[in-house]
């Protein structure tokens, strides 16, 4: 029954325009990034950026709004003989595929077009996971608040935190106990940020030369080796599934 | 000359001058079926200026001592084995030329740096395309000048730094020219020491523990197209001056001490059109003074230049940086060095006069590589909007980096090299 529901909701989706539009975006801001840049690795770094920034906060209120919007038919639908559980993946998967696609588009393209290296091909990874992982944090937010505008607050100070407040506090932290072996914590804390994670994912592509100037023994196995990128693909992945199951939990008992 | 004279003078004269060049220098041959067994042999029967060929096989001799003038000749690489507790060969005699050998399992000693070929206090030498596997020192050249090192392969097997020595050594030798070797699995690659007037050109060097290439108290040297790849370090120039280091390139020294090429008291030297890249510090600067760094392309590279305040008048002029994590690095403010007409490509700046360099000036130091080199873990916070914020409140108003480290005229598209 899934897929069915998937279908519906990728047609809704394409019918309201505002994927196209995001498509559009993304595939003008790269298109730009590497023309103005003058230099391809450059404009990975500028794409990088972006990446981080707009696919967590697309992913969030674009997600939000959808399923505020799609509630009477989520509705119609639990009257239907179906699992609760069916109609939330079939309502989550429709918005992340929709998503996916429009980055997969944007940015793939581009980055196809003008860059052929793994640090390209990381970069659209990383965009891919973090569509999944804030899509289902943004589904989490809006089946635990009933109100559509606080959902909407709640999806913009989650993203607030997570691109910005987060490091802000990992700096802090970094600065005040800087006298102490840290190597180990910084792994730690990175796994509490998607969005560090996949921006570490990248670094160990794009960066490594630098990051591989850290002393220390954790560090030169985390970063030399294979470690690594599954550390921070293997909590991704985390991201993913947590706050999904967490979200079908509260929905199974929500009384809509 | 005279033999040109000759020839065209009495022709029967001629014959007999071509007949009996050869009597004069003998050609002795080693081999199992030849006339000399054993290469000890045919040193010892041979006179000055014969040449000594030595036909396939394994010669297990102990040490080969050349005390004569002569050539030896390997056909078919025939393998000298040092069984790993001797020196192989000596050479004391001048203008001795030892080709075409392979060299296997040269003496290892706690208390004497043996080597696989060693010569010592002579002149005129020369060692072309030799293979040396597994030696501690492969050649060691001790007070031995004005000769020629070409073609030979060196791959030392240790991966322990204290155990190994070095690929080409050479102490109080000058006027010595290495050419076009390969040189692996060593302590250093190429080590100079006491060694003026030496020329390194064309040499791979690889895989090294610590330095690709050591150079200390060695003056008025040129090394030119070398590549330097994946060793400890790239090049360490110590205490030396006049020393030139043209077209070459320094890539994958990775780690945390490892430099592309590590700079300790260097005066008055260019270094120009070298290329690096993908090294976690292309350029590490202690105490280089009035040294010019032109036209190099610094790419990918984790810091391009780190350069220490204890430096004087250096000019960095015309080089490209292109995808470095951190441009510059710094511990001071570098006020008497001069950096211009660089190309940067963080730079943001326009050009209203379409001359082709920028209106504003650049300033190469960011805030965030000052963090950095306080808190290294604050690394993974690299390309992070925090990061981005930080930089950008620094440009629009300078308080922590040094405004001393500028670029006034930086270039608006890459310089080409």
């Amino acid at each position: 029954m899934t897929p069915r529901i998937i279908k519906h909701v990728l047609r809704d989706i394409l019918r309201s325009r505002i994927a196209v539009a995001y498509t559009l975006f993304l595939f003008v801001a790269a298109m730009g990034l590497f023309n103005i840049g003058g230099d391809v690795s450059k404009g990975l770094v500028s794409i990088l950026s972006v990446v981080l920034m707009i696919v967590p906060l697309m992913s969030l209120v674009f997600a939000t709004i959808h399923f505020y919007n799609s509630y009477e038919f989520i509705e119609l639908l639990s009257a239907q003989p179906l699992e609760r559980r069916t109609i939330l993946l079939g309502e989550y998967f429709g918005v992340a595929t929709a998503l996916s696609a429009a980055f997969l588009i944007g940015i793939g393209v581009p980055v196809l077009l003008y860059d052929r290296s793994t640090t390209g091909a990381c970069i659209i990874a990383a965009g891919l996971l973090l569509t999944f992982v804030f899509v289902a944090i943004a589904f989490l937010g809006a089946v635990c608040t009933r109100d559509k505008a606080r959902g909407m607050g709640v999806a913009l100070l989650l993203w607030f935190f997570f691109a910005l407040l987060f490091d802000g506090i990992v700096l802090f932290i970094l600065f005040t106990f800087q006298d102490y072996p840290l190597e180990k914590a910084t792994i730690a804390l990175v796994a509490l940020n998607p969005i560090d994670l996949a921006r570490t994912f990248v670094l160990l592509q794009m960066d490594v030369s630098a990051l591989m100037g850290m002393t220390g023994a954790v560090m030169q196995e985390f970063l030399g080796t294979a470690l690594g990128v599954s550390y921070t693909l293997g909590v991704l992945m985390l991201w993913v599934i947590a706050p999904l199951l967490l979200a079908l939990r509260v929905f199974r008992r929500k009384d809509l | 000359m005279n033999l040109f004279f000759i020839n065209q003078g009495v022709g029967s004269l001629a014959a007999f001058a071509l007949l009996a060049a050869p009597l004069m220098a003998n050609e002795l041959h080693v081999g199992s079926d030849r006339t000399h067994k054993t290469i000890s042999s045919a040193l010892a029967a041979a006179s000055t200026n014969d040449t000594i060929v030595v036909h396939a096989g394994r010669y297990a001799e102990g040490t080969l001592v050349i005390n004569k003038t002569l050539s030896l000749i390997g056909n078919d690489s025939p393998v000298l084995d040092g069984k790993s507790k001797d020196e192989v060969l000596t050479i004391i005699a001048p203008n001795v030329s030892v080709r075409g050998f392979r060299i296997e399992n040269g003496g290892r000693s706690s208390t004497k740096e043996l080597a696989g070929i060693r010569v010592d206090s002579t002149t005129g030498f020369s060692l072309t395309d030799n293979q040396l596997i597994n030696c501690d020192y492969a050649i060691y050249l001790a007070k031995a000048s004005k000769g020629d090192v070409t073609r030979n392969v060196i791959q030392g097997l240790t991966d322990q730094e204290q155990n190994s020595g070095n690929g080409i050594h050479l102490w109080s030798s000058n006027a010595v020219r290495i050419t076009d070797n390969k040189v692996s699995g060593h302590r250093d690659g190429i080590y100079l020491e006491f060694s003026s007037e030496t020329n390194v050109e064309e040499n791979q060097v690889e895989k090294n523990m610590r330095y690709g290439m050591h150079f200390m108290s060695s003056n008025n040297s040129h090394y030119r197209k070398n590549r330097f790849s994946r060793n400890g370090a790239g090049v360490a120039v110590m205490f030396s001056h006049h020393v030139e280091m043209t077209d070459n390139v320094f890539d994958y020294s990775w780690g945390s001490s490892a430099y592309g090429l590590l700079i300790k008291d260097l005066v008055d030297s260019h270094i120009t059109g070298n290329r690096f890249h993908h090294n976690s510090t292309a350029i590490y600067s202690q105490g280089a003074t009035r040294t010019l760094f032109e036209r190099n392309e610094f790419k990918a590279n984790g810091w391009a230049l780190r350069v220490l305040s204890n430096g004087m008048e250096n000019v960095f002029r015309n080089n490209n940086f292109v995808g470095n994590s951190f441009d510059v690095g710094t511990n001071g403010d570098l006020k008497d060095h001069t950096f211009a007409d660089n190309y940067w490509d963080r730079y943001e700046g326009y050009d209203l006069k379409h001359d082709g360099t920028g209106d504003v000036p650049f300033r190469p130091v960011g805030v965030y590589s000052m963090v950095t080199e306080r808190v290294p873990a604050s690394l993974f916070l690299m390309h992070s909007f925090m990061v981005q914020l930080l930089d950008r409140a620094e440009k629009a108003f300078p308080s922590i980096t040094p405004d001393s480290v500028i670029d006034p005229s930086p270039a608006m598209k890459p310089i080409a090299l």
